[in-house]
């Protein structure tokens, strides 16, 4: 089911379905539960199914490619931090020596974390660093 | 002989000036110093074929560089290319400032059009345009303001007070940096802490290396990142170690894990770092915000930035920042809008910088304001700083005009400087991480800055800050430690503000919170549409707006006058010895007081007390042989009119007028009222001497003698900004006791001579 402004914001009106990503809702994150050990980082962590909804609202008001972005951020979720900041890091000019290297964290991307839009992001940015001469020394 | 010199001396004066520290850049396109325009920008054009951008502001599309490559792809809006790109410049340039023609249609066409088309439309608009038209495409319709919360040593005790205070003063982001850069741990904990005094909801972000940067989010400390820089050219951007394409991956990263982020960019990073390609500023911020909005980002902070300096000192270059900040909101991202790197020395030059925004209102008026004292702000001093604060908060108050703050008391300041301190402490210590002296935490509370503080430095910060790091310490911990040492308010709302991520409602366009709740572009869309629409200040928030320190009124006119009736009731007895006679001999001069003349009213608006005033003058009457006479009058107040009325009465045909707040004048029988012998109305400068010259001066006058008028120097004084508050009461209480027709009172004045 789409999201439209109509649903915005979340948080206030569907606030039972906004979850963290071990499932408990937001009512349920309390300080209590808190203090009683019952909340880790992960429950507040943002879910896929939370940036969709926000890129159907933004495409609703007309920013579809606020949209993209948080549909690449949803599936970035379930990726690593390390393994972002290691796609991150090769991105920067001059970290890969090769085409290949990004072609291939574009493939991890794709076949570990289904992560299709990134994969393409990815090999878009490959495409354009060996046509633009990215893959020099830097230091 | 005055010697001939080779200059005027006015020259001299403003070589002392402030402004003179000021810089100024001749305009010099091949190197990079214009503004608007340069031969070097293209112009603008677009080619599409078979669903692709082939060509883009005469670009074709295998010699694109990075930039018009990610523009090509991810910014321009096909469907609306071949039609914005069409429309004459010009008349878009009037759309923009007709109120008939809504945001959306203007958006809708922004999407299509070239960084070059962007930079032409906004370049036929004047500077009052321009924020005209900043006003109306602003996407959210609240204002607000974001300040920067640092300190010269790191101190994690003043970081959390000054980030409560803050909060105080309405600040919906705080952004704080490091002197030493491995402290960025320990300012996050901080600054999370002390932004959680008070109330919830103000946004805040650290600003440090990106890979630390997102580190530091992930352990839930910060929610939002701001400092994602972006570049106009392709060998500055890698000059900035980065490509579009990382700093979208990152734009992506930080939704993912449901943080706010906006990108930098600003006129002068590219001249700054050397590689502008002879183009104009707005031209290369042009594509730098067509990038953001391809990029997917939901706002920019621009508007200069690091560059706004350099760009100020070129001609045009402040309608240039502005003109780049109406294409960020025109593209419909959020704006962070500058107004934060200090661009002058001249306290003229900075006022100006800010009334535009003041008055537009922005999503985020400076980018940051100041909170601090400018030595304290590790960023480099802002445009507006701690220093000059509360004249921001009477620049809200002349305009009506809701530029985020809203006046903060002393006391309640100080109330949540102790209570930041207190938790930011109690935290450390729960946590392991340090124990705070209490002379520490007491040097923070009273302390303007960091100068006034004897607390942590940045050596013991690292020690902190690293421990945080390596223990792997959340913002679960530091919610814990607080609720547990009895801060269960702050701890909650910290906890708030980490429980935004889960929804991600504060990702869209331009959200900050108010009261608790989300406000964004999504749900408080500017709808601007001419007078009555848009954002309107409140009459509730007028009043918060109004509600500056010391403001005067009757009360407090008659209260401190009230102070001053028992001192002169020891010096001096007014007795009432009926109808005032017309004086017939030569020696006769009279001295006319004004109806509330130590009756009502006990000073003059330079403090001295009535008594020593007519004393003094009295005095200088009778030394010259002459007789003194003292007549209140009560059919009129005015100066001009108490003279000329002594004078009547006088046999001499010269009177005083003296008001009680001390204004006065020499008269003569015979002359137009306001047409005096002497005046002196510069009250609150006129010294006793100069009462007592007065009475020497009537005396002389009475002898048909020609003396040297009195003249009482002034520096310049804004008299009236200082004074006419105050006097306005008090003339008011002066005309409040006349009546028409009543007959002048000859008073007796009995001087006690009482020494205190």
């Amino acid at each position: 089911m789409s999201h439209t402004r109509a649903d915005y914001p979340l948080a206030e009106t569907q606030p039972g379905a906004v979850t963290g990503k071990h499932g408990k809702a937001l009512p349920e994150i309390t300080l209590d539960a808190v203090l009683a050990g019952e909340v880790t980082m992960e429950d507040l962590r943002i879910t896929p199914q939370a940036l969709q909804a926000q890129a159907d609202v933004a495409r609703d008001v007309g920013r579809p490619t606020l949209a993209l972005n948080f549909e690449r951020g949803a599936e970035l979720v379930e990726v690593p931090q390390d393994f972002i900041m290691q796609v991150y890091e090769l991105l920067r000019p001059g970290r890969a020596k090769s085409k290949e290297e990004l072609i291939e964290a574009a493939a991890t991307m794709r076949e570990t974390y289904q992560a299709e839009r990134i994969a393409r992001f990815i090999e878009e940015a490959a495409e354009t660093y060996a046509a633009r001469g990215l893959f020099t020394f830097r230091f | 002989m005055t010697p001939r010199m080779n200059r005027w001396k006015r020259f001299a004066d403003w070589d002392e000036r402030p402004l003179r520290l000021d810089k100024f850049a001749a305009e010099d396109p091949a190197n990079g110093f214009s503004a608007f325009s340069s031969p070097a920008d293209p112009k603008p054009g677009i080619g599409i074929k078979g669903g692709r951008v082939v060509s883009l502001d005469g670009v074709l599309e295998h010699d694109y560089d990075m930039i018009d490559r990610f523009i090509a792809r991810h910014h321009i809006d096909q469907e609306v290319a071949s039609e914005a790109m069409a429309l004459d410049s010009a008349t878009v340039a009037r759309w923009l400032v007709d109120m008939n023609v809504p945001r959306e249609t203007l958006v809708r066409l922004a999407h299509g059009m070239t960084p070059a088309k962007l930079a032409e439309v906004v370049s036929q608009l004047n500077a009052l345009e321009i924020a005209f038209a900043y006003s109306k495409m602003r996407a959210r319709k609240t204002p607000g303001n974001q300040a920067h919360v640092t300190n010269a040593k790191d101190d994690p005790l003043q970081l959390a007070a000054d980030a409560a205070t803050a909060v105080a003063f309405g600040f919906d982001e705080i952004e704080t940096t490091m002197r030493v850069s491995r402290n960025a741990w320990s300012n996050a904990v901080a600054c999370a802490v002390g932004g959680a005094v008070g109330r919830w909801g103000t946004l805040f972000q650290c600003s440090s290396e990106e890979a630390e940067e997102l580190r530091i989010a992930m352990a839930g400390f910060t929610s939002y990142a701001e400092t994602v820089s972006v570049y106009g050219t392709e060998k500055s951007f890698t000059d900035g170690d980065d490509t579009p394409w990382s700093k979208a991956f990152l734009a992506a990263a930080y939704a993912s894990r449901g943080v706010k982020m906006r990108c930098t960019s600003g006129a002068g990073s590219e001249l700054l770092m050397g590689f502008h390609e002879a183009k104009s500023l707005l031209y290369l911020e042009a594509r730098c915000l067509c990038l953001q909005r391809g990029m997917g980002v939901q706002g920019t902070q621009n508007g200069g930035i690091d560059g706004a300096p350099l760009t100020a000192t070129i001609p045009g270059g402040v309608r240039e920042l502005m003109a780049e900040n109406l294409i960020a909101v025109w593209l419909d991202l959020e704006c962070a809008s500058g107004n934060d790197a200090r661009s002058t020395e001249s306290e003229i030059r900075v006022g100006a910088k800010i009334l535009p925004y003041l008055i537009a209102g922005s999503d985020l008026i400076c980018s940051g304001m100041g909170s601090i004292l400018k030595y304290d702000n590790s960023f480099n001093p802002s445009l507006i700083n701690g220093e000059e604060l509360e004249d921001y908060l009477v620049l809200q108050r002349d305009f009506e005009a809701d530029g985020g703050l809203t006046p903060l008391p002393e006391s309640r300041a100080i109330e949540l400087r102790e209570r930041a301190v207190e938790a930011i402490a109690a935290v450390f210590e729960e946590l392991g991480l340090s124990t705070p002296t209490e002379d520490m935490k007491t040097s923070v509370v009273y302390a303007s800055g960091s100068d006034d503080t004897r607390s942590l430095m940045p050596r013991d910060v690292s020690f902190i800050s690293e421990a945080i790091k390596e223990r792997g310490i959340s913002v679960i911990d530091v919610v814990k430690a607080l609720a547990k040492r009895g801060f269960r308010e702050e701890a909650e709302n910290l906890l708030n503000v980490v429980k935004l991520r889960l929804s991600g409602d504060y990702l869209q366009t331009s959200a900050m919170i108010r009261n608790g709740r989300i406000v964004s572009a999504v749900n408080d869309p500017n709808d601007y549409l001419g007078p009555g629409s848009g954002y309107r200040v409140s009459e509730e928030r007028r009043l918060q707006l109004n509600d500056i320190r010391d403001v005067l009124d009757q009360k407090e006119v008659l209260r401190s006058e009230a102070l001053h009736e028992k001192d002169e009731a020891r010096h001096i007895r007014y007795r009432n010895l009926g109808p005032a006679a017309d004086g017939s001999a030569t020696d006769d001069v009279v001295i006319g007081i004004s109806p509330a003349f130590g009756l009502k009213l006990y000073r003059t608006t330079a403090g001295h007390r009535l008594s020593e005033v007519l004393g003094a003058m009295l005095d200088a009457i009778r030394a010259r042989g002459l007789k003194a006479r003292v007549v209140r009058f009560r059919h009129t107040a005015d100066t001009s009119f108490l003279g000329l009325s002594a004078a009547r009465l006088a046999g001499s045909g010269i009177g005083i007028g003296i008001q009680a707040k001390g204004t006065a004048v020499i008269h003569q029988r015979d002359r137009q009222p306001h047409n005096n012998l002497e005046l002196f109305s510069n009250a609150p400068i006129t010294r006793l001497e100069h009462y007592r010259a007065l009475g020497a001066n009537a005396a002389a006058y009475a002898l048909g003698e020609m003396p040297e008028p009195i003249v009482v120097p002034q520096r310049g004084e804004a008299m009236g900004s200082r004074y006419h508050a105050r006097v306005a009461l008090i003339y008011a209480i002066e005309t409040g006791l006349t009546e028409a027709g009543a007959a002048p009172e000859e008073v007796e004045i009995i001087l006690t001579g009482a020494k205190s």
